[in-house]
């Protein structure tokens, strides 16, 4: 009776213990591709299906939910399932795996393939470059942030979009005795408010106070610039900009659009991917009264009013324990592809590449593709996404300073101090 | 009653054999516990005197962690937070679920089918219980603000809070009401006729009866209403995001964001190291101190 007793128990831990190691995944016969799964990955799905047709090895895409996209690449990336070529945001966002060289250094390619390498706009490469070496290749359109405005509203009450700050601060009031909010804002995701943050402190400092603190210096914060940025951002807290509600309005699930599309908003600063955001949700409001302009000038402030910030773009990176190497390498050579940047146009991107110009008649909105590329192209310096260029640790908690200055619950002297002090 | 007085109490002379099976029995419950909770808590006290960031391998760094532990300023915060929400959420929801479960525990068909309604949020998964919520507290697109100037509830410090308490309370009253509804049905109608025939009034009975008959099941219902409040944090986190800013960041909300969304595993180690302690502390406490432990009759004397 007790050997069938410990019998019993003993197959049962057996069968427990390798459920434990049964545990994991990933398919090793095929090339893993990893994608921010959002309207825009159709480009890279019909890239894997034209690699496929001439690969002996097959490719796959795994689109992940973009909300959990970055906590699951960084988690797996601590694994042995690690992806073999995947989507990020360069700078920062990657500068951890390659300091536990996950990475696969890309210099080689881009010394035996020049033409591939100077496809590209340089100011663009950049961001995927780390101490001096080439991590990713572009693989998707620009996305610079734009000051997006409701056409209707604007004739409505008579103005025109603002070209300086005080033209701004003139529509805020302007707008609010009308009882309009001035500004769209999806306060609820607080990088949207970071959005207004990167570009003041641009305008009033220019590019060297972000890349002082990007350096790892954190004094950068005191630089008068960001005080005088964050000072702006109490000014259009307390004027009401933003209205009353904007904590609690949410961008990812489509209420700050819809309050620019109905009118509610005047204006909404945000990527440029606002246009097909609207284009896929009032598609009548994106074609007739959706406007766009740059961030107004700031007429004292020191930085060069051409500079742009947002996204230059998303890149692919090849991890180097990947038995795929090779084969990524060639993958990631399909991004130039006359087939690749016609499929990026006819999705209403505006692409990287250096010929794009040629290209862009073809897209939905020429117009609009224009304008993008031309203020992407003529931009002296363009500013990577605050909490993509620093690394997690800080961005995590300077998102959650941004939130506090918005919301009144510290002061701009006290948001420069608390950054400056962050251990 | 004699005959089950009698059975209750083993004859001792036909041994322990008969009655305890071997240990061995135990195996399978000791093993999963070992791996899925000693284990990782062994790993967590470690992880939490070194810096890692997800990737590579931790670096050892001492006592570094909770130094800073003890001087931030947001975990402070969220300490404060933490047994505030704790404390108004067992002053909210013990007294509505110990009346409402004694009214339920009534044999009327009306308090039956009100109950089985009532209990509905039960059903819910926290995840949906939360985006509920949120959607309809929405100020500009949800249905409270279509119909006229609704208040930013979210977007205020002290109203986000506040709203949490409520939410946890609308999802948690309908369990601990069961509960209590269990136990009232357990007291003796006996007790409550000798009361009548005493002359006692209806509240009198309730006070002098129904309370003292449930104290074992308050401190049931106080045990995991204290405790589950403090590891709480899916409502948090859906609801709020910790915010506006830091205004909702309790103690696992702060772990879970120094974790995974600033990959400092020590320190959102030595974070949850503080939560495992307090929590265990706590519930030790309050078991102790109510005389739970002891398991004392309620029946003494019937």
């Amino acid at each position: 009776m007790t050997t069938l007793r410990t019998g019993a128990a003993g197959a049962l831990a057996v069968t427990l213990a390798t459920a434990l190691t049964a545990c994991g995944g990933g398919d090793d016969s095929q090339m893993q591709v990893w994608m921010y799964q959002d309207s825009l990955a159709v480009v890279q799905k019909d890239a894997v299906e034209r690699f496929n047709e001439d690969s002996e090895i097959e490719a796959v895409v795994n689109e992940v939910p973009g909300d959990s996209y970055e906590d699951r690449v960084r988690t797996v990336m601590g694994s042995n399932d690690q992806p073999d070529v995947f989507f990020n945001w360069g700078a920062g966002n990657i500068r951890p795996y390659v300091d536990e060289e996950i990475l696969l250094p890309l210099d080689d390619l881009m010394e035996s393939e020049p033409e591939f390498a100077d496809s590209f706009i340089p100011s663009i490469m950049e961001a995927a470059e780390i101490d001096g070496t080439q991590y990713g290749v572009p693989l998707r359109g620009t996305q610079p942030v734009l000051l997006f405005y409701n056409e209707a509203v604007f004739e409505d009450v008579g103005v025109e979009p603002p070209e300086t700050w005080e033209d701004l601060l003139g529509l805020v009031d302007t707008f609010t005795e009308e009882g309009i909010t001035p500004f769209a804002l999806g306060g609820s995701e607080t990088w949207t408010m970071q959005m207004w943050l990167q570009y003041l402190v641009d305008r009033e400092g220019g590019a060297e106070v972000f890349n002082r603190i990007e350096a790892g210096d954190p004094e950068g914060w005191r630089d008068p610039a960001m005080l005088r940025a964050a000072e702006h951002v109490s000014e259009l807290v307390d004027r009401g900009a933003f209205g009353d509600n904007f904590a609690s309005v949410s961008f990812t699930e489509g209420a700050a659009s819809t309050l620019l599309s109905e009118g509610e908003a005047a204006m909404h600063l945000m990527g440029s991917w606002e246009y097909s955001t609207h284009l896929d949700q009032a598609p009548d409001f994106a074609e007739n009264d959706l406007g766009y302009a740059p961030f107004p000038e700031m007429p004292e402030g020191e930085g060069d009013p051409a500079n742009v910030t947002g996204n230059p773009t998303n890149y692919f990176s090849v991890t180097a324990d990947s038995e795929y190497t090779e084969e990524a390498t060639e993958f990631l050579q399909m991004t130039d592809d006359d087939a690749y940047v016609q499929d990026m146009v006819d999705n209403g991107e505006v692409p990287t590449t250096t010929d794009a110009e040629e290209y862009l008649d073809d897209s939905p909105n020429p117009e609009f593709a224009t304008f993008q590329y031309e203020l992407v192209q003529n931009a002296p310096h363009f500013q990577l996404s605050w909490d993509q260029a620093l690394e997690p640790e800080v961005s995590t908690a300077m998102l959650n300073e941004i939130e506090r200055l918005f919301t009144e619950q510290i002061t701009p002297e006290e948001f420069v101090e608390l950054m400056a002090e962050k251990p | 009653m004699s005959v089950t007085a009698t059975r209750r109490t083993p004859p001792e002379s036909s041994g322990s054999r008969v009655g305890r099976p071997g240990a061995v029995w135990t195996l399978p419950a000791l093993l999963f516990f070992g791996v899925f909770a000693v284990l990782p808590m062994g790993l967590v006290g470690y992880l939490s005197l070194t810096a890692w960031d997800g990737l590579g391998s931790p670096s050892f760094v001492g006592a570094r962690n909770w130094e800073r532990l003890l001087g931030d300023p947001v975990m402070h915060q969220a300490m404060g937070l933490s047994v505030a929400l704790t404390t108004l959420s067992w002053l909210v929801q013990t007294p509505i679920s110990l009346l409402l479960g004694v009214w339920a525990s009534g044999p009327q068909r009306n308090r039956a089918i009100l109950s089985a309604i009532f209990f509905v949020p039960l059903l819910l998964s926290t995840a949906a219980i939360a985006i509920l919520w949120r959607a309809l507290l929405q100020p500009d697109f949800g249905p409270l603000g279509r119909l006229g100037a609704f208040p930013d509830l979210l977007g205020g410090s002290t109203t986000a809070f506040l709203v949490i308490v409520f939410v946890t309370a609308w999802q948690f009253i309908p369990l601990h009401t069961l509960l209590y509804q269990g136990g009232a049905r357990q007291i003796p109608v006996s007790l409550y006729q000798a009361a009548e025939i005493d002359g006692a009034s209806r509240f009198g009975a309730f006070w002098h009866i129904t309370l003292p008959q449930l104290r074992n099941t308050i401190t049931t219902s106080s045990v995991l209403m204290v405790v589950g409040t403090l590891t709480y944090f899916e409502t948090v986190l859906i609801l709020t995001g910790g915010g506006p800013g830091t205004a909702t960041t309790i103690v696992p909300y702060l772990m879970y964001e120094s974790g995974f969304e600033g990959w400092e595993m020590g320190y959102a180690s030595a974070v949850a190291c503080t939560l495992v302690v307090v929590a265990t502390a706590v519930s030790l406490a309050m078991v102790r101190f109510t005389g739970f432990g002891a398991m004392r009759s309620t029946r003494e004397g019937m």
